[in-house]
Protein backbone atom coordinates (compact mmCIF):
# COMPACT_ATOMS: atom_id res chain seq x y z
CA UNK A 1 0.00 0.00 0.00
CA UNK A 2 1.60 3.49 -1.01
CA UNK A 3 0.07 6.64 0.00
CA UNK A 4 0.76 9.87 -1.89
CA UNK A 5 1.13 13.38 0.26
CA UNK A 6 0.47 16.54 -1.34
CA UNK A 7 3.43 18.85 -0.82
CA UNK A 8 3.59 21.94 -2.41
CA UNK A 9 3.01 23.84 0.47
CA UNK A 10 2.05 23.40 4.54
CA UNK A 11 2.96 20.66 7.10
CA UNK A 12 3.37 17.56 4.98
CA UNK A 13 6.22 16.42 6.21
CA UNK A 14 4.60 15.70 9.48
CA UNK A 15 2.23 13.21 7.91
CA UNK A 16 5.06 11.51 6.21
CA UNK A 17 6.38 11.16 9.84
CA UNK A 18 3.06 9.70 11.18
CA UNK A 19 2.81 7.12 8.08
CA UNK A 20 6.18 5.82 8.93
CA UNK A 21 5.33 5.47 12.47
CA UNK A 22 2.60 3.39 11.23
CA UNK A 23 5.08 1.13 8.31
CA UNK A 24 3.00 2.85 5.73
CA UNK A 25 4.94 3.50 2.26
CA UNK A 26 4.12 7.31 1.00
CA UNK A 27 5.98 9.94 -1.39
CA UNK A 28 5.36 13.48 -1.64
CA UNK A 29 3.87 14.99 -5.24
CA UNK A 30 5.21 18.24 -5.79
CA UNK A 31 4.51 18.34 -10.01
CA UNK A 32 2.35 16.76 -12.58
CA UNK A 33 5.50 14.04 -12.96
CA UNK A 34 4.52 12.62 -9.60
CA UNK A 35 1.01 11.64 -10.38
CA UNK A 36 2.06 9.35 -12.68
CA UNK A 37 3.51 7.16 -10.19
CA UNK A 38 1.42 3.75 -8.70
CA UNK A 39 -0.25 5.08 -5.15
CA UNK A 40 -3.44 4.26 -3.34
CA UNK A 41 -4.55 6.95 -1.59
CA UNK A 42 -4.04 10.90 -1.06
CA UNK A 43 -3.15 12.99 2.19
CA UNK A 44 -4.19 16.71 1.49
CA UNK A 45 -2.17 18.39 4.48
CA UNK A 46 -2.87 21.29 6.15
CA UNK A 47 -1.21 25.00 5.66
CA UNK A 48 -2.89 27.65 3.58
CA UNK A 49 -5.77 26.18 1.05
CA UNK A 50 -5.12 29.57 -1.09
CA UNK A 51 -1.14 28.52 -1.54
CA UNK A 52 -2.45 24.88 -2.74
CA UNK A 53 -5.37 25.49 -4.37
CA UNK A 54 -3.44 28.16 -7.05
CA UNK A 55 -0.43 25.32 -7.46
CA UNK A 56 -2.96 22.81 -8.01
CA UNK A 57 -4.47 24.82 -10.62
CA UNK A 58 -1.54 25.94 -12.36
CA UNK A 59 0.97 22.57 -11.55
CA UNK A 60 -2.25 20.69 -13.51
CA UNK A 61 -2.55 18.24 -10.40
CA UNK A 62 -6.61 19.34 -10.45
CA UNK A 63 -8.34 17.61 -12.15
CA UNK A 64 -6.26 14.54 -12.41
CA UNK A 65 -6.66 14.20 -8.53
CA UNK A 66 -10.23 15.40 -8.85
CA UNK A 67 -10.96 12.09 -11.22
CA UNK A 68 -9.20 9.48 -9.10
CA UNK A 69 -11.03 10.62 -5.37
CA UNK A 70 -14.15 10.50 -7.68
CA UNK A 71 -13.47 7.25 -9.18
CA UNK A 72 -13.18 6.09 -5.40
CA UNK A 73 -9.52 6.22 -4.05
CA UNK A 74 -9.59 6.65 -0.29
CA UNK A 75 -8.51 10.82 0.15
CA UNK A 76 -7.71 12.24 3.54
CA UNK A 77 -7.83 16.00 3.86
CA UNK A 78 -6.69 18.44 7.12
CA UNK A 79 -7.68 21.70 8.12
CA UNK A 80 -6.52 23.24 4.27
CA UNK A 81 -7.14 19.84 2.78
CA UNK A 82 -10.77 19.78 3.96
CA UNK A 83 -11.57 23.23 2.47
CA UNK A 84 -9.99 21.84 -1.02
CA UNK A 85 -12.69 18.87 -0.76
CA UNK A 86 -15.66 20.70 0.46
CA UNK A 87 -18.65 20.97 -1.95
CA UNK A 88 -19.49 24.72 -0.48
CA UNK A 89 -17.15 27.15 1.49
CA UNK A 90 -18.28 30.04 3.57
CA UNK A 91 -18.42 33.20 3.31
CA UNK A 92 -18.17 33.40 -0.34
CA UNK A 93 -20.04 29.89 -0.87
CA UNK A 94 -18.11 29.02 -3.71
CA UNK A 95 -17.19 25.37 -4.37
CA UNK A 96 -13.86 24.01 -2.95
CA UNK A 97 -10.99 23.76 -5.19
CA UNK A 98 -11.38 20.04 -5.56
CA UNK A 99 -15.45 20.02 -4.06
CA UNK A 100 -16.05 16.44 -4.18
CA UNK A 101 -17.51 16.31 -0.88
CA UNK A 102 -20.40 17.03 0.43
CA UNK A 103 -19.69 19.43 3.42
CA UNK A 104 -20.55 22.86 3.59
CA UNK A 105 -16.83 24.81 5.06
CA UNK A 106 -16.42 28.21 7.64
CA UNK A 107 -12.83 29.57 6.81
CA UNK A 108 -10.76 30.37 9.68
CA UNK A 109 -14.06 29.70 11.66
CA UNK A 110 -12.33 30.26 15.04
CA UNK A 111 -10.50 33.86 14.17
CA UNK A 112 -7.10 34.87 13.68
CA UNK A 113 -3.97 32.80 15.66
CA UNK A 114 -5.32 34.03 18.98
CA UNK A 115 -8.23 31.93 18.25
CA UNK A 116 -6.00 28.59 18.23
CA UNK A 117 -6.83 26.46 20.26
CA UNK A 118 -6.11 22.80 22.06
CA UNK A 119 -8.87 19.84 22.76
CA UNK A 120 -9.87 16.58 23.12
CA UNK A 121 -12.98 14.77 21.67
CA UNK A 122 -14.69 11.81 20.95
CA UNK A 123 -14.40 10.55 17.43
CA UNK A 124 -16.52 8.05 16.57
CA UNK A 125 -15.20 4.45 16.43
CA UNK A 126 -11.92 5.30 17.24
CA UNK A 127 -12.45 6.74 21.12
CA UNK A 128 -10.78 10.10 22.65
CA UNK A 129 -8.39 11.73 20.74
CA UNK A 130 -6.22 14.74 20.75
CA UNK A 131 -7.43 18.10 18.44
CA UNK A 132 -4.77 20.76 17.84
CA UNK A 133 -7.28 23.84 15.83
CA UNK A 134 -4.47 26.57 14.24
CA UNK A 135 -6.73 29.40 12.66
CA UNK A 136 -8.72 26.41 11.76
CA UNK A 137 -12.16 26.19 9.64
CA UNK A 138 -15.27 24.17 11.03
CA UNK A 139 -18.10 22.38 8.89
CA UNK A 140 -20.87 24.24 9.34
CA UNK A 141 -23.15 21.63 7.64
CA UNK A 142 -23.45 17.99 6.01
CA UNK A 143 -25.60 16.55 3.16
CA UNK A 144 -25.58 13.27 0.67
CA UNK A 145 -24.38 10.44 2.54
CA UNK A 146 -21.85 12.78 4.58
CA UNK A 147 -21.34 11.39 8.13
CA UNK A 148 -20.23 13.15 11.36
CA UNK A 149 -17.38 11.42 13.30
CA UNK A 150 -16.57 14.19 15.57
CA UNK A 151 -17.66 17.15 17.10
CA UNK A 152 -16.58 19.92 19.66
CA UNK A 153 -17.99 22.95 21.25
CA UNK A 154 -20.94 22.30 18.95
CA UNK A 155 -19.01 22.31 15.70
CA UNK A 156 -18.31 19.93 13.67
CA UNK A 157 -14.65 18.84 12.79
CA UNK A 158 -14.62 15.58 11.40
CA UNK A 159 -16.79 13.86 8.65
CA UNK A 160 -16.53 10.82 6.33
CA UNK A 161 -18.25 10.43 3.24
CA UNK A 162 -17.48 6.88 1.32
CA UNK A 163 -13.58 6.90 -0.02
CA UNK A 164 -13.23 10.84 1.73
CA UNK A 165 -12.64 11.71 5.11
CA UNK A 166 -12.02 15.38 6.54
CA UNK A 167 -10.89 16.84 10.18
CA UNK A 168 -10.29 19.84 10.88
CA UNK A 169 -7.62 19.51 13.07
CA UNK A 170 -3.88 18.18 13.00
CA UNK A 171 -3.80 14.87 13.98
CA UNK A 172 -0.54 15.11 12.54
CA UNK A 173 0.55 17.07 15.30
CA UNK A 174 0.09 14.84 17.79
CA UNK A 175 1.52 12.08 18.64
CA UNK A 176 -1.35 9.87 18.57
CA UNK A 177 -1.43 7.98 15.03
CA UNK A 178 -4.89 7.04 15.50
CA UNK A 179 -6.85 9.30 13.35
CA UNK A 180 -4.37 8.03 10.68
CA UNK A 181 -4.46 4.53 11.32
CA UNK A 182 -8.29 4.93 10.94
CA UNK A 183 -7.37 6.21 6.82
CA UNK A 184 -5.22 3.08 6.66
CA UNK A 185 -7.74 1.00 7.60
CA UNK A 186 -10.09 3.08 4.96
CA UNK A 187 -7.79 2.14 1.98
CA UNK A 188 -7.75 -1.40 3.04
CA UNK A 189 -11.49 -1.58 3.26
CA UNK A 190 -11.43 0.02 -0.28
CA UNK A 191 -8.65 -2.47 -1.84
CA UNK A 192 -10.63 -5.37 -0.22
CA UNK A 193 -14.30 -4.60 -1.91
CA UNK A 194 -12.51 -4.03 -5.28
CA UNK A 195 -10.99 -7.40 -5.24
CA UNK B 1 2.42 32.41 27.88
CA UNK B 2 1.36 28.99 28.85
CA UNK B 3 3.17 25.79 27.39
CA UNK B 4 0.06 24.96 25.19
CA UNK B 5 0.00 28.11 23.79
CA UNK B 6 3.48 28.21 22.41
CA UNK B 7 2.99 24.78 21.31
CA UNK B 8 0.31 25.76 19.01
CA UNK B 9 2.47 28.90 18.00
CA UNK B 10 4.95 26.60 16.77
CA UNK B 11 2.69 24.96 14.95
CA UNK B 12 1.19 27.54 13.30
CA UNK B 13 4.45 28.16 11.51
CA UNK B 14 4.47 24.61 10.76
CA UNK B 15 1.28 25.56 8.64
CA UNK B 16 3.75 27.87 6.60
CA UNK B 17 6.21 25.77 5.93
CA UNK B 18 6.99 25.60 2.13
CA UNK B 19 5.91 28.57 1.84
CA UNK B 20 7.02 32.36 0.75
CA UNK B 21 6.20 34.93 3.14
CA UNK B 22 5.81 38.80 1.25
CA UNK B 23 6.49 42.24 2.28
CA UNK B 24 3.44 44.69 1.72
CA UNK B 25 2.55 47.87 2.03
CA UNK B 26 -0.84 48.31 0.91
CA UNK B 27 -4.13 46.19 0.72
CA UNK B 28 -4.11 46.15 -2.61
CA UNK B 29 -0.25 44.51 -2.53
CA UNK B 30 -1.79 42.35 -0.01
CA UNK B 31 -4.67 41.04 -2.10
CA UNK B 32 -1.69 40.84 -5.56
CA UNK B 33 0.73 38.50 -3.02
CA UNK B 34 -2.41 36.27 -2.08
CA UNK B 35 -3.49 35.95 -5.57
CA UNK B 36 0.08 35.47 -6.24
CA UNK B 37 0.57 32.23 -3.03
CA UNK B 38 2.07 34.06 -0.75
CA UNK B 39 1.38 31.53 2.43
CA UNK B 40 1.04 34.90 4.88
CA UNK B 41 2.04 38.59 4.40
CA UNK B 42 4.22 41.12 5.97
CA UNK B 43 2.32 44.35 6.76
CA UNK B 44 4.23 47.45 6.87
CA UNK B 45 4.65 50.71 5.97
CA UNK B 46 7.46 50.68 4.24
CA UNK B 47 9.61 48.30 2.54
CA UNK B 48 13.38 47.49 3.73
CA UNK B 49 14.88 48.92 0.66
CA UNK B 50 12.94 52.60 1.00
CA UNK B 51 13.78 52.25 5.08
CA UNK B 52 17.09 51.71 3.87
CA UNK B 53 16.67 55.08 1.35
CA UNK B 54 15.08 57.24 3.49
CA UNK B 55 17.44 56.80 6.45
CA UNK B 56 16.22 57.95 10.00
CA UNK B 57 14.36 55.94 12.85
CA UNK B 58 12.13 53.32 11.34
CA UNK B 59 9.15 52.48 13.79
CA UNK B 60 6.24 50.05 14.04
CA UNK B 61 3.22 50.44 11.71
CA UNK B 62 0.19 52.73 11.77
CA UNK B 63 -1.99 50.17 13.25
CA UNK B 64 -4.99 51.19 10.94
CA UNK B 65 -2.75 50.41 7.76
CA UNK B 66 -2.24 46.82 9.41
CA UNK B 67 -5.96 46.69 10.05
CA UNK B 68 -6.81 47.40 6.43
CA UNK B 69 -4.32 44.28 5.25
CA UNK B 70 -5.80 42.32 7.96
CA UNK B 71 -9.31 42.85 6.38
CA UNK B 72 -7.97 42.40 2.76
CA UNK B 73 -6.73 38.72 2.86
CA UNK B 74 -8.17 35.96 4.68
CA UNK B 75 -3.91 34.46 4.81
CA UNK B 76 -2.13 34.98 8.17
CA UNK B 77 -0.99 38.82 8.61
CA UNK B 78 2.53 39.32 10.12
CA UNK B 79 4.10 42.75 11.52
CA UNK B 80 6.95 43.99 12.51
CA UNK B 81 7.67 45.83 15.96
CA UNK B 82 10.99 47.39 17.33
CA UNK B 83 13.78 45.22 19.00
CA UNK B 84 12.96 45.33 22.47
CA UNK B 85 10.08 47.42 22.03
CA UNK B 86 7.72 45.73 24.12
CA UNK B 87 4.84 47.95 23.71
CA UNK B 88 4.70 47.63 20.03
CA UNK B 89 4.45 44.27 20.62
CA UNK B 90 1.11 44.95 22.93
CA UNK B 91 -0.15 46.86 20.74
CA UNK B 92 0.21 44.40 17.67
CA UNK B 93 -1.44 41.94 19.66
CA UNK B 94 -4.15 43.75 20.70
CA UNK B 95 -5.06 44.32 17.12
CA UNK B 96 -4.36 40.07 16.93
CA UNK B 97 -1.81 39.98 14.73
CA UNK B 98 -1.18 36.43 13.36
CA UNK B 99 2.60 36.82 14.07
CA UNK B 100 4.65 39.94 15.49
CA UNK B 101 8.44 40.19 13.66
CA UNK B 102 10.77 41.32 16.64
CA UNK B 103 12.89 42.69 13.13
CA UNK B 104 16.57 44.91 13.04
CA UNK B 105 14.82 46.12 9.50
CA UNK B 106 12.86 48.61 12.12
CA UNK B 107 15.58 50.97 13.88
CA UNK B 108 16.17 49.06 17.47
CA UNK B 109 14.19 50.60 20.64
CA UNK B 110 16.87 48.55 22.84
CA UNK B 111 20.43 47.84 22.43
CA UNK B 112 21.00 44.92 25.32
CA UNK B 113 17.05 43.37 25.66
CA UNK B 114 14.95 41.73 23.35
CA UNK B 115 11.42 41.47 23.99
CA UNK B 116 10.71 39.14 26.57
CA UNK B 117 8.08 36.97 24.26
CA UNK B 118 7.28 34.63 26.92
CA UNK B 119 4.83 36.93 28.47
CA UNK B 120 2.83 37.07 24.80
CA UNK B 121 -0.42 35.38 23.53
CA UNK B 122 0.92 36.03 20.08
CA UNK B 123 3.52 34.10 18.43
CA UNK B 124 6.89 36.12 17.63
CA UNK B 125 9.72 35.07 14.94
CA UNK B 126 13.13 36.54 15.17
CA UNK B 127 16.10 37.09 13.05
CA UNK B 128 19.13 35.21 13.73
CA UNK B 129 22.92 35.13 11.94
CA UNK B 130 24.46 32.39 13.66
CA UNK B 131 22.64 29.17 16.46
CA UNK B 132 23.68 31.39 19.14
CA UNK B 133 21.71 33.86 18.29
CA UNK B 134 18.53 31.66 17.09
CA UNK B 135 18.50 29.43 20.42
CA UNK B 136 18.73 33.15 22.73
CA UNK B 137 15.72 33.86 20.79
CA UNK B 138 13.61 31.29 21.52
CA UNK B 139 14.91 31.13 24.89
CA UNK B 140 13.31 34.13 25.15
CA UNK B 141 10.41 32.71 23.83
CA UNK B 142 10.14 33.44 19.94
CA UNK B 143 8.11 30.29 18.22
CA UNK B 144 9.45 30.57 14.36
CA UNK B 145 13.24 32.34 13.51
CA UNK B 146 14.52 33.02 9.95
CA UNK B 147 17.81 34.28 8.80
CA UNK B 148 18.29 38.07 8.94
CA UNK B 149 20.25 38.26 6.00
CA UNK B 150 20.84 42.10 4.75
CA UNK B 151 17.16 43.06 3.76
CA UNK B 152 16.55 45.82 1.64
CA UNK B 153 19.55 44.66 -0.24
CA UNK B 154 18.91 42.09 -3.23
CA UNK B 155 21.91 40.49 -2.24
CA UNK B 156 21.44 36.98 -1.15
CA UNK B 157 25.25 36.37 0.32
CA UNK B 158 24.04 37.28 4.00
CA UNK B 159 21.25 34.74 4.04
CA UNK B 160 23.69 32.54 2.78
CA UNK B 161 25.94 32.62 5.29
CA UNK B 162 23.49 33.12 8.27
CA UNK B 163 21.75 30.09 7.20
CA UNK B 164 25.17 27.89 6.49
CA UNK B 165 27.00 28.96 9.75
CA UNK B 166 23.66 28.21 11.42
CA UNK B 167 23.42 24.27 9.88
CA UNK B 168 27.11 24.53 10.71
CA UNK B 169 27.00 24.97 14.40
CA UNK B 170 24.25 22.00 14.23
CA UNK B 171 25.91 19.97 13.14
CA UNK B 172 29.04 20.37 14.81
CA UNK B 173 26.48 19.96 18.37
CA UNK B 174 25.20 17.05 17.00
CA UNK B 175 28.31 15.26 17.05
CA UNK B 176 29.72 16.27 20.08
CA UNK B 177 29.70 13.83 23.12
CA UNK B 178 27.37 14.25 25.64
CA UNK B 179 29.57 15.62 28.38
CA UNK B 180 30.67 18.24 25.78
CA UNK B 181 27.64 20.01 25.85
CA UNK B 182 28.01 22.28 28.97
CA UNK B 183 30.65 23.57 27.68
CA UNK B 184 28.98 24.02 23.89
CA UNK B 185 25.57 25.82 26.07
CA UNK B 186 28.12 28.52 27.76
CA UNK B 187 30.25 29.07 24.06
CA UNK B 188 27.15 30.27 22.61
CA UNK B 189 25.19 31.50 25.70
CA UNK B 190 22.66 29.34 25.68
CA UNK B 191 20.38 27.44 28.00
CA UNK B 192 21.76 23.66 27.94
CA UNK B 193 18.07 22.22 27.45
CA UNK B 194 18.04 23.75 23.84
CA UNK B 195 21.75 22.93 23.28
CA UNK B 196 20.88 19.39 24.11
CA UNK B 197 17.56 19.47 21.75
CA UNK B 198 20.22 20.21 19.10
CA UNK B 199 22.65 17.21 19.45
CA UNK B 200 19.24 14.90 19.45
CA UNK B 201 16.84 16.53 16.97
CA UNK B 202 20.47 18.14 14.35
CA UNK B 203 17.95 21.00 13.86
CA UNK B 204 16.02 23.41 16.11
CA UNK B 205 13.11 22.92 18.04
CA UNK B 206 11.01 25.64 15.99
CA UNK B 207 10.60 26.33 11.83
CA UNK B 208 13.16 27.79 10.69
CA UNK B 209 12.80 30.39 6.99
CA UNK B 210 15.37 32.22 5.01
CA UNK B 211 15.21 35.87 4.78
CA UNK B 212 17.06 38.77 3.66
CA UNK B 213 18.45 39.78 0.16
CA UNK B 214 15.69 37.06 -1.68
CA UNK B 215 14.94 38.39 -4.92
CA UNK B 216 15.28 35.90 -8.04
CA UNK B 217 13.38 32.14 -7.86
CA UNK B 218 16.75 30.88 -7.83
CA UNK B 219 17.36 33.15 -4.51
CA UNK B 220 14.45 31.38 -2.90
CA UNK B 221 15.30 27.57 -4.62
CA UNK B 222 19.03 28.41 -3.17
CA UNK B 223 17.88 28.75 -0.04
CA UNK B 224 15.95 26.03 0.17
CA UNK B 225 18.42 23.85 -0.68
CA UNK B 226 20.71 25.36 1.89
CA UNK B 227 17.55 23.53 4.11
CA UNK B 228 15.31 26.61 5.11
CA UNK B 229 11.66 25.72 5.69
CA UNK B 230 10.17 28.47 3.87
CA UNK B 231 11.41 32.25 2.30
CA UNK B 232 10.57 35.52 3.28
CA UNK B 233 10.67 37.88 0.47
CA UNK B 234 10.70 41.74 1.15
CA UNK B 235 12.04 44.08 -1.48
CA UNK B 236 12.69 41.67 -3.81
CA UNK B 237 8.88 41.48 -5.43
CA UNK B 238 7.12 44.98 -5.11
CA UNK B 239 10.46 46.70 -5.75
CA UNK B 240 10.91 44.71 -9.83
CA UNK B 241 9.38 45.57 -12.47
CA UNK B 242 6.77 42.18 -12.67
CA UNK B 243 5.87 42.13 -8.84
CA UNK B 244 2.65 39.36 -9.93
CA UNK B 245 4.83 36.94 -12.07
CA UNK B 246 7.69 37.64 -9.67
CA UNK B 247 5.98 36.61 -6.67
CA UNK B 248 4.06 33.24 -8.30
CA UNK B 249 7.24 32.07 -9.63
CA UNK B 250 9.30 32.69 -6.28
CA UNK B 251 6.33 30.57 -5.25
CA UNK B 252 6.47 27.54 -7.04
CA UNK B 253 10.45 27.58 -6.80
CA UNK B 254 9.89 26.98 -3.58
CA UNK B 255 7.59 24.40 -3.75
CA UNK B 256 9.84 22.40 -6.47
CA UNK B 257 13.00 23.47 -5.15
CA UNK B 258 15.47 20.98 -7.01
CA UNK B 259 13.54 20.96 -10.09
CA UNK B 260 16.15 22.89 -12.22
CA UNK B 261 13.94 22.56 -15.30
CA UNK B 262 11.18 24.09 -14.08
CA UNK B 263 13.02 27.08 -11.90
CA UNK B 264 14.64 27.51 -15.66
CA UNK B 265 11.42 28.30 -17.21
CA UNK B 266 9.92 30.05 -13.71
CA UNK B 267 13.18 32.39 -14.21
CA UNK B 268 11.91 33.70 -18.12
CA UNK B 269 11.22 37.24 -18.81
CA UNK B 270 10.33 37.81 -15.11
CA UNK B 271 11.21 42.01 -16.23
CA UNK B 272 13.73 43.50 -14.00
CA UNK B 273 14.85 42.43 -10.91
CA UNK B 274 15.18 44.77 -8.27
CA UNK B 275 18.42 46.55 -8.79
CA UNK B 276 20.00 45.55 -5.45
CA UNK B 277 23.36 46.88 -3.93
CA UNK B 278 26.31 44.66 -2.84
CA UNK B 279 27.35 44.28 0.98
CA UNK B 280 30.25 45.85 0.65
CA UNK B 281 28.51 49.10 -0.67
CA UNK B 282 26.08 49.29 1.80
CA UNK B 283 26.93 51.79 5.08
CA UNK B 284 24.23 50.32 7.07
CA UNK B 285 23.89 46.55 8.04
CA UNK B 286 20.98 45.75 9.74
CA UNK B 287 21.86 42.35 10.65
CA UNK B 288 24.38 43.85 13.28
CA UNK B 289 21.00 44.98 14.90
CA UNK B 290 20.83 42.91 18.07
CA UNK B 291 22.59 40.05 19.60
Amino acid sequence: MTVAVLALQGAFAEHGNMLERLGAEYFEIRKYEDIKRPFDALILPGGESTVMGKLLRELKLLKPIRERIEAGMPVFGTCAGLILLSGRVEPEMTRGCLGTMDIRVKRNAYGRQLGSFYTEGEFRGIGRIPMTFIRAPYISDVYGSTRILAETGGRIVAARQGNQLVTAFHPELSDDARVHKYFLDMIKEERDTKI
Amino acid sequence: MSEKRYELNKQLAQMLKGGVIMDVTTPEQARIAEEAGACAVMALERIPADIRAAGGVSRMSDPKMIRGIQEAVSIPVMAKCRIGHFVEAQILEAIEIDYIDESEVLSPADDRHHICKRKFKVPFVCGARDLGEALRRIAEGASMIRTKGEPGTGDVIQAVRHMRTMNAEMRRIQHLRGDELFEAAKELQVPIDLIEYVHENGKLPVVNFAAGGVATPADAALMMQLGAEGVFVGSGIFKSGNPKKRAAAIVKAVTNYTDARMIAELSEDLGEAMAGINENEIELLMAERGN
